[in-house]
């Protein structure tokens, strides 16, 4: 050994004189066709990585990423839901025995042992075989697991509505919209609206913003009446004038939070 | 030019060999879905390093304009979103592709797994495997947080609840996370600001980088 001398660190250091199973094969031993990697293989992956990418441009193209109203402790009724992929995590802490007086069961037993045999797999199933077939006992237990987990995906998503979500939740910039309160309408607004839309117009217990929305001054005094989707109809409680304030009253914070 | 300056580096610092470590080798056949298509769920492993770099990439360009305080942080982001050119594309590439990558690295996991390719001796390089899918996990977590938003925020006290559950360690836990037992906010998010951008992805960084060396020292398992 003459290692250092000449500086041929990498290359001269790499394999071990004496060579030992866990040196893979020459390539050359393989059977079949192979191919040098640069540049040939190279420009095949260049060409399968360019196809991936402008599919993933295209989703990120057609669906903008999603962005809720500024994080606001005090938003009541607000139910949490972690990123999709967390989802069975969280899924499963709703099963009786993995919660309440179980939540160690869901909390670090269960997920505890999933990822502590997916980490120490080799060890775990370590015969020869490599064909699933031929190692029924870890494949079988890996199929479970997948199931499993997107079943409590599944479970969980399919739950949620998620437009409605994020109807109710979409991005207002607080300092943008000032609201006047000495407008005869927020005194209206004030009696028959605020409980339910927040007293801001940006959210409330019950109702979505009243901020961004499309409505003429007709229909929001058409819907004050007689409701839309899960709203009821006679929430408003006042006389035809003080409708038509209420209506040009929202109408105008909306204009001036499209500004 | 370009070759003189190569020889020149090369003269000094023999960078032939580096090279060739990287680069100079033989793909096999059973690999190359140029040959057998069926081969192309070998490709799920490059691919998720693809998505990792556009998640660096785009992350690193995110960071120009994103603000950690809890004052700024969601106005940071809807200004990125609808103001700044192209910031909408830029979020968006690094919004999905936390999912994408997640998607690429279970089908990746999968193969390995159904092929019985982390058998002896690369039991090691799975292990590694495993602990980049436990740090994209945790990448994931924590950068959930950063927008500041209703979704973000009531996900993270879900979460930071959940970690708070663990027994001996649990409030312990919340506060090296949250920065505070109790209270989710200004300490919370610089926490897991600092937790996305500088320590996991450093362990990312060295894992990979031993994934890396691992699979061209071993070179890749043969066919079944």
């Amino acid at each position: 050994m003459k290692r250092g001398k000449g500086m041929k660190f990498v290359g001269d250091s790499r394999i071990n004189a004496e060579s030992t199973s866990t040196v893979p094969k020459d390539y050359s031993e393989y059977p079949g066709r192979t191919e040098a990697f640069w540049p040939n293989f190279l420009l095949k992956e260049w060409l399968a990585g360019s196809v991936f990418l402008v599919g993933f441009l295209t989703l990120v193209l057609t669906h903008p990423s999603p962005l809720e109203g500024m994080a606001d402790p005090t938003t009541a009724g607000y139910i949490p839901l972690p990123d999709w992929y967390f989802l069975f995590l969280y899924e499963l802490l709703k099963y009786k025995y993995a919660s309440q007086d179980f939540i160690l069961l869901g909390v670090i037993v269960i997920p505890g042992l999933a990822f502590g045999a997916l980490l120490l797999a080799p060890f775990l199933d370590n015969g020869p075989e490599r064909r699933p077939n031929k190692r029924p006992i870890a494949t079988s237990l890996m199929l479970l697991a997948l199931v499993a987990t997107i079943w409590l995906t599944y479970d969980s998503a399919g739950a949620v509505d998620w437009e409605a979500r994020a109807e109710a939740n979409k991005p207002i910039p607080a300092s943008e919209v000032e609201i006047d309160t000495s407008d005869p309408g927020y005194a209206v607004y004030e009696n028959s609206c605020m409980s339910c839309h927040g007293d801001d117009l940006t959210n409330g217990a019950a109702g979505p913003p009243l901020i961004g929305i499309e409505h003429t001054t007709e229909e929001i005094a058409d819907i004050s009446v007689n409701g839309i989707g899960d709203m009821p109809a006679d929430v408003f409680q006042g006389t035809d004038e003080e409708l038509q304030q209420l209506a040009e009253f929202i109408t105008s914070v909306n204009e001036q939070a499209g500004e | 030019m370009l070759q003189k300056m190569y020889d020149w580096i090369d003269e000094r610092i023999d960078i032939t060999p580096i090279w060739r470590d990287i680069a100079d080798h033989e793909v096999p056949e059973h690999v190359n879905p140029a040959h057998h298509f069926s081969a192309f769920v070998y490709c799920f492993g490059g691919l998720t390093f693809f998505v990792v770099v556009i998640q660096i990439l785009s992350g690193m360009f995110l960071t120009m304009y994103y603000v950690p305080d809890i004052e700024n942080a969601w106005k940071s982001v809807y200004y990125l979103q609808t103001q700044v050119a192209h910031g909408q594309i830029v979020r968006g590439m690094h919004h999905w592709g936390a999912s994408v990558v997640i998607v690429m690295l279970l089908l990746h996991t999968l193969r390995v797994f159904f092929q019985g390719a982390y058998k002896k001796p690369r039991e090691l390089n799975w292990m590694v495997g495993v602990l980049l899918f436990f740090v994209m996990l945790g990448l994931g977590f924590t950068g959930y947080l950063l927008p500041w938003d209703n979704k973000a925020y009531f996900a993270t006290e879900v979460g930071l609840n959940i970690a708070g559950q663990v027994p001996l360690i649990g409030d312990w836990l919340i506060t090296l996370l949250g920065g505070h037992p109790e209270i989710i906010g200004a300490q919370t998010l610089t926490r897991f600001f600092a937790i996305h951008v500088f320590f996991l992805p450093g362990a990312l960084f060295a894992l990979l980088a031993v994934h890396f060396i691992l699979i061209r020292r071993q070179g890749i398992s043969g066919p079944l």
